[in-house]
């Protein structure tokens, strides 16, 4: 008889979305329906656990008898039968349906502090938090240290802002606590917006008591009674998790007045954004919960000195307060053991683009960007050749393949002309257009910008129209000029990070990949073959063998050609769709 | 007192102010067309940025209080390309059309435009055009000249306390609109009006009468309520075109919607103009409430008019006594008129028969 | 006016109005000041903004209400009540300033207190249907001010109670210290831009210029040497003693200027019977004003943009009209006009500009002496100001009162002339709303406010419209004692259950065709505009 068994089911939006609930079900019927409860000692346990990383191969379910742990990828709940059969019952895992080598290789290089529980625990039950050392933070804190001795632990952690600006954290809270007042805030940043990123979303799905237990500590630190989260309205199961893990701690009594019996008194608000990127900005955020238009406004005065309501107001991002209640159980030495001199601890980030292996990663920080790409990504989709890393979201800039060599950290991406970020990491490779890769983002921040201040509002919009030109064909010398002159003016002239870092994009795209750009102005060329009004499209004769599929899924009868004769393409006709070149099997289109 | 230095000018300065206000209180020119001293700062429209000792990147002299010691620039090559762009960004999406603009002499922009003298444009592209127009009555808003200064929506929500409109929408589509894009539906102060840099509001009544050319503007008293506001007619041709306020006067400029927009009956066919003499008899039975008809009356001379009422008040007077007689005056004359009004009646006449409306 | 007078020693407001922004607390009573003061109420929203504490009282949820920390809905005609009990709450939790009570006052005594006695808490809520501990956070929050303004309008004085309801006022101030500093003090707001000036210039019948009493010798002596003639004895007329006398045959004849009765006066009905007795009537005015259309002389006089003068505002700040355009047609200024009518009658005044009869005013009144025409030029003035070197003064009664004193006044509260019965069940109460003013005579030619203001309209509480059958924008008649108007129901909360509210711009439905002529302060006779009772139908065309 088996001792224990426990199955762990990945039920993060991705899980969800690939079947994790129905999966956790049948799960739960077929032990059921085998009796299989009675038959162990201790019980035999299925649990929703968050989101761990890889999020490709979902579902992933965890197989745990008697500690002996087997991970199953690309689960569907018919599949679910037969691995309760043969694995749970007589002992043989279904090996075909086992995660592989990659699997394993891409956990190798990471090294997980705020996402150490994801995966593991239960996030509706504060029960499996606390069985996990949850909330022995806040109560070795209350019991025992003084709001400075957290403030001077934090600072010696040397733990940074992982929103992107990297701000030392102990550092707000000292400046917070010093600041004068008796009515103070703490506001958890979950407005995550970067395009692709979802790293708070995860943290917040897969253990949301990490973030409220964070805020607790800050506000015992800071001197608030209140916090709040704002979060995106977009992020329903987050919200729903962190509505359920506030009143679980409330109910536990980790929430309210008179915590762990001291004068210690603290509660937590939810805000829902409304979808605005800006809102991400602090002092936009603080006006959206103030239920003003979220439109950011000048510092000085910084929120520490005067944000939430006029009052000393520290705005942490998500994973910056998950990682609080393990420094100060493992304490400041411990976190400060993982990264670079500058950049201590590790940072999540979402690796997407063109690399093997997609998802939610947690590394040291000075890890290579090689690491990351060739080790933890195995390496770029197809074995093409890699082009460029962008970091930082629209915010951010294109490092290029040259470069991969660079630590990640603060300091060294910044001098790559990017940043940081809050975690979105996207791999480029020769089949991505670098000057479409400007346009993508310059859209985004155009259409997000606030319209507050001048050089955002219709700087971007500028800088966007030229981009458009160019990989239209239309444009000129002088844009060249015009987007480097524009986008520095931007920089230095606008009100608030979204308009000072949006020409990021174009500025490193210019610095490392100008000849793409001279490409399309001068010989009305897209060297990726992406923008769509350079190309065009040739059947090359010699190839062609007449079958008649590119004619059949041309939409606008730009192909011509009797069958089993080669075909032709009538270039003013063409609308550039490419559809003839996915389809044909000869490869006889040519698109240059 | 703290020091600054401006410019390389050493200024004593009352600490917690901001640049901009140390700027304006010495005369040192610093554009901006979102700043009003009326208002909370912005910082929206970016173009008083300065450049300060130690700070990595410009900031703006309307939101940056001054701190001891702090050695700000005011304008240098670098600060001024900036402005620049900055207008031409703005005249980039812009109607441009200031030949027939109403606001053309008395514009910011315009003004700006000549400053930096800016002839051709290096950046154009698509302009935000708006088809449909607001109906109200008071208001002509014209939100292709706005330029998201955000003037109207601060002095509506911090000083008029309605906040009948907000920007909406993001990026280059942002615009100031009321709730739904409805039509106006407000106090209509004209606050914003007052307020509003370019053309993009206007009083309506106003429209087309003419702008600043051969415009006499007189210094005058608003004749409604007892606030007693000052308000500067704009006449032109012998007509009140428009209504404005100084913001240098004891209510900062503001003015109420009858104030503001209105001065049509100063112009009302109805006026009277010559005086009038009874013909139709008075139907005595009558307590329905008269209805004024011209055709009770016979147009008269001034001196028939004024004979026929010194020879009754004399005729009564001398038959009844001065106390028959009695003076209504008005809370809406002059003193002088009110005050020679009781002296006819308390010296010419003879009684103390005299009030005013005070009462009601 | 005559209130404040009477325990101050001068009726006019304490303060100024960019004192009101540093105000810590306002006390806004029966002033619709968004809608009737709207640059006021600007510094009263600025002072709230900036911390200050804001009470209303009143009986409709005026726009103000939204910016309030307190808003008391007391009963029309039941400000003494509430007044008293506030007054009572100060004493009884020894929130009164003894120093300043001691020093600055009089009548602090025993048949005072006595008085008070009566009105608890508890009896204020019984009469003003304001709950108690409303009428407690508003004496607290009043007494515990360090510069606590009160302001207020018609809505306090056109009461038959109206002196009363001051006097209530003016005891607040005086039991709290809040008079005779900055930012704080007593305010009546005053209706219409030379209000304060017409009073100020003697138009009254009891007092010459510089509200010196008629009835003196020794200042109608120094009247009858500086206008060269013998003057009259005893105190005139009020107007609406005026209007009595003439329905009686009495006063023969009238002479109106810029004054529209008909529609401005209580009981149209009454206004209209007496004006037609007269023998004779002058009209003078800008436009063919109901008053005017049963005149039988009418003389065309200017507008305020066609001529120079003065102006004085609430705040008893001078400040300088300037001609911006002619006349039109024939239309002559008022000071011509009397000129003339003077000169045929054996009196030279030659006044050539407004400005000699300024400076004559000076030598009248000193309080004005050192106001001129050139110093108005740099900006408005306010009075007192004797000397030419004298900055004006922006509040008044800083080193005491002008009586020596100010003086408690013992009140007790009266109830309204005419209370709802069955026949008329509800209370009207009139007055302005912000896009039209007074009679209508200029705004109402004013084509933007034309466009969307135009109808006349009674405001009815929702409960009280349910129980009529009555929806919004149904048509429905209006009757008191003394006529009856046709109107459109606008169904609101604005004003409480058994209130109804009527603007009284609209000849169409004039408001003034209901109200009571004959309920009189019996001080100041202010008509009892603020409460009548109506009763209301819908209507049915016959």
């Amino acid at each position: 008889m088996n001792k224990h068994i426990e199955i762990k089911v990945c039920t993060g939006t991705g899980g969800i979305a690939a079947g994790g609930l129905e999966v956790l079900e049948r799960f739960q019927t077929c032990i059921e329906q085998a009796g299989l409860k009675a038959k162990t000692l201790t019980g035999c346990l299925t649990h929703r656990v968050g989101c761990r990383g890889l999020c490709a191969r979902d579902v992933l379910v965890d197989v745990i008898i008697d500690d002996q742990k087997f991970t199953y990828q690309y689960i569907k709940p018919d599949m679910v039968e037969r691995i309760v059969e043969e694995h749970i019952i007589n002992g043989n895992p279904v090996s075909e349906w086992l995660v592989t080598e990659d699997y394993l290789s891409f956990y190798n290089k990471q090294q997980k502090v705020v996402l150490a529980m994801c995966g593991e625990i239960d996030p509706e039950d504060i029960e499996s938090y606390i069985s996990h050392q949850g909330y022995r933070a806040i109560e070795k804190v209350i019991k025992g240290m003084s709001p400075e001795e957290v403030i001077d632990e934090i600072k010696r952690s040397g733990l940074r802002g992982r929103g992107g600006a990297g701000f030392p954290t102990g550092l707000k809270w000292e400046m917070a606590r010093n600041a004068p007042g008796d009515e103070k805030y703490i506001i958890c940043n979950a407005d995550e917006g970067d395009p692709g990123a979802f790293m708070d979303r995860a943290v917040i799905e897969g253990n949301p008591h990490a973030v409220i237990e964070g805020m607790l500590i800050g506000g015992y630190a800071i001197g608030a009674k209140r916090g709040y989260v704002y979060i995106r309205a977009e992020y329903p199961l987050a919200v729903e998790r962190l509505k359920k893990a506030i009143e679980q701690a409330r109910h536990k009594g980790y929430l309210g007045e008179r915590i762990f019996g001291t004068d210690f008194g603290f509660d937590i608000k939810i805000k829902l954004g409304a979808g605005a990127f800006v809102c991400g900005e602090e002092t936009a955020l603080i006006a959206s919960i103030e239920g003003k238009r979220g439109m950011p406004r000048a510092k000085p005065p910084f929120p520490v000195q005067k944000g939430l309501f006029g009052k000393p107001t520290v705005i942490n991002n998500v994973e910056t307060l998950a990682n609080i209640p393990s420094i100060i159980i493992k304490g400041a030495d411990w976190f400060a053991s993982f990264g670079t001199e500058k950049s201590k601890g590790t940072k999540i980030f979402a690796l997407t683009g063109k690399v093997k292996n997609t998802g939610l990663i947690e590394v040291p920080l000075g890890i290579t960007l090689r690491e990351i790409i060739y080790e933890i990504g195995g390496g770029i989709e197809g074995d093409r050749r890699l082009k460029a890393v962008q970091t930082g979201g629209p915010s951010g800039g294109c490092i290029p393949a040259s470069m991969i060599d660079i630590p990640v950290d603060y300091e060294s991406l910044a001098r790559a002309g990017s940043i940081m970020g809050s975690g979105g990491m996207i791999i480029l490779d020769e089949t991505d257009c670098m000057v479409n890769v400007a346009k993508y983002f310059l859209q985004f921040t155009q259409s997000e910008s606030c319209g507050k201040c001048v050089p955002c509002r219709i700087g971007t919009k500028r800088l966007l129209e030229i981009l458009e030109r160019i990989t239209s064909g239309r444009g000129k010398e002088e844009d060249l000029k015009k987007l480097e002159k524009l986008s520095n003016d931007i920089k230095a002239s606008s009100l608030c990070g979204l308009g000072q870092t949006a020409p990021n994009p174009v500025l490193s795209t210019l610095q490392y990949f100008r000849d793409e750009y001279e490409a399309h102005i001068f010989e009305k060329r897209c060297p990726a073959g992406v923008c769509r009004d350079l190309l065009t499209y040739t059947i090359l004769e010699e190839f062609c063998k007449g079958c008649g599929m590119c004619l059949k899924v041309c939409p606008s009868g730009a192909i011509i050609g009797e069958k089993k004769k080669p075909h032709k393409i009538i270039p003013e006709v063409c609308i550039k769709c490419g559809a003839c070149f996915e389809v044909c099997k000869f490869k006889a289109i040519k698109r240059g | 007192m703290i020091k600054v230095k401006i410019d390389g000018k050493e200024y004593r300065v009352k600490p917690g102010i901001t640049i901009l206000q140390v700027a304006r209180e010495n005369d040192i020119y610093i554009p901006t067309l979102c700043d009003d001293p009326r208002l909370e700062p912005y910082g929206g429209c970016r173009l008083c940025i300065v450049q300060i000792k130690g700070m990595p990147r410009p900031v703006t002299a309307c939101t940056t209080p001054v701190t001891d010691g702090m050695e700000i620039t005011t304008t240098n090559e670098y600060i001024e390309g900036l402005r620049k762009t900055i207008v031409e960004l703005i005249l980039s999406d812009h109607p441009n059309d200031c030949m027939v603009c109403e606001k053309a002499g008395d514009c910011s922009l315009q003004e700006l435009a000549y400053f930096y003298g800016i002839r051709t444009n290096p950046y154009y592209g698509e302009r935000r055009r708006y088809t449909t127009k607001d109906n109200n009555p008071f208001i002509e808003r014209d939100m292709e000249k706005c330029i998201l200064c955000g003037k109207c929506v601060r002095v509506c929500s911090e000083v008029q306390g309605v906040g009948a409109i907000e920007i909406a929408y993001r990026g280059f589509t942002a615009k100031v609109t009321p709730p739904f894009e409805k039509d106006l539906n407000c106090e209509f102060c004209g606050q914003c009006v007052s307020i509003c840099p370019t053309g993009a509001l206007m009083g309506k009544s106003s429209l087309g009468k003419g702008r600043q050319k051969d415009v006499k503007k007189i210094e005058t008293v608003c004749p409604y309520c007892g606030c007693g506001c000052n308000m500067t007619l704009h006449v032109l041709r012998n007509e009140v075109i428009r209504v404005s306020s100084r913001p240098d006067n004891f209510h900062e400029g503001w003015l109420c919607v009858k104030g503001r927009f209105g001065f049509e009956f100063i112009n009302s066919p109805d006026r009277l103009k010559r005086p009038l003499i009874r013909v139709k008899p008075r139907d005595k039975n009558s307590k329905e409430l008269p209805v004024p008809d011209l055709n009770d009356f016979r147009e008269a001379s001034w001196d028939e008019a004024l004979d026929l009422i010194a020879n009754k008040l004399r005729e009564i007077k001398d038959k009844y006594g001065p106390d028959a007689i009695a003076g209504l005056s008005s809370a809406r004359c002059t003193n002088e008129e009110n005050y020679i009004f009781q002296k006819f009646f308390r010296a010419v006449i003879g009684t103390n028969n005299i009030d005013h409306c005070a009462r009601y | 006016m005559a209130g404040l007078a009477t325990v101050f020693g001068s009726g006019a407001m304490t303060n100024s109005i960019p004192e009101i922004e540093n105000n810590d607390l306002l006390f806004v009573i029966g002033s619709n000041t968004k809608e009737n003061h709207p640059i006021i109420a600007l510094r009263m929203i600025q002072a709230v903004r900036k911390g200050a504490k804001l009470i209303i009282a009143d009986p409709r949820r005026v726009p103000l209400v939204r910016f309030a920390h307190l808003w008391l809905q007391h009963k029309p005609g039941t400000d003494v009540a509430l007044l008293n009990s506030i007054a009572h709450v100060i004493v009884k939790e020894g929130l009164i300033k003894k120093e300043f009570i001691e020093t600055h006052t009089e009548g602090f005594n025993e048949e005072f207190l006595k008085n008070l006695e009566e009105y608890t808490p508890e009896a204020g809520e019984r009469i003003t249907g304001v709950p108690k501990e409303k009428i407690i956070e508003a004496a607290r929050l009043y007494a515990k001010a360090e510069r606590a303004g009160i302001y207020y309008t018609m809505g306090i004085t056109q009461h038959s109670h109206g002196t009363d309801n001051v006097f209530a006022i003016a005891n607040l101030a005086l039991l709290t210290g809040n008079l005779g500093k900055e930012s704080a003090g007593v305010n009546p707001l005053r209706g219409q831009n030379n209000v304060q000036g017409s009073t100020d210039m003697g138009c009254s019948p009891n007092t010459y210029p510089g509200y010196q009493k008629v009835t003196i010798p020794a200042i109608k002596k120094k009247f009858e040497d500086l206008w060269g003639v013998r003057l009259p004895e005893k105190e005139g007329l009020t107007a609406s003693e005026m209007l009595f006398e003439a329905e009686a045959g009495r006063l023969k004849a009238m002479y109106i200027m810029g004054e529209n009765p008909v529609l401005s006066d209580p009981d149209t009905g009454h206004t209209v019977k007496a004006l037609k007795e007269l023998e004779f009537l002058v009209v003078q005015d800008i436009f063919l004003s109901e008053t005017a259309a049963i005149a039988d002389v009418v003389l065309p006089a200017t507008c305020f943009a066609e001529k120079d003068g003065t102006f004085t505002n609430t705040e008893r700040r001078v400040q300088r009209i300037r001609k911006a355009v002619a006349p039109p047609g024939e239309a002559k200024d008022d000071i011509w006009i009397i000129n003339e009518i003077s000169r045929r009658l054996g009196y030279n005044m030659n006044y050539a500009h407004p400005e000699e009869i300024w400076n004559e005013i000076g030598m009248a009144w000193p309080a004005v002496a050192g106001i001129t025409y050139s110093r108005l030029e740099r900006g408005g003035i306010q009075w007192p100001c004797p000397t030419i070197d004298h900055p004006g003064t922006p509040y008044l009664f800083k080193g005491g009162f002008p009586r020596g004193k100010g003086a408690f006044t013992v009140i007790k509260y009266k109830p309204s002339c005419e209370e709802p019965d069955l026949d008329y069940p509800f209370i009207l109460t009139t007055g302005r709303m912000l896009f039209q003013y007074h009679t209508g005579t200029m705004t109402r030619r004013v084509k933007a406010i034309e466009a969307l203001y135009h109808e006349p309209y009674v405001e009815i509480n929702p409960e009280d419209a349910l129980d009529l059958g009555i929806r919004n924008g149904d048509t429905v008649k209006v009757s008191s004692r003394r006529g009856s108007i046709v109107l459109k129901a606008m169904v609101t909360k604005r004003p409480e259950r058994g209130v109804v509210f009527i603007p009284f711009h609209f000849r169409e439905a004039a408001a003034n065709m209901l109200t009571n002529s004959k309920a009189l302060d019996p001080l100041c006779k202010i008509p009892e505009l603020k409460v009548t009772t109506v009763n209301i139908e819908k209507f049915k065309e016959d």
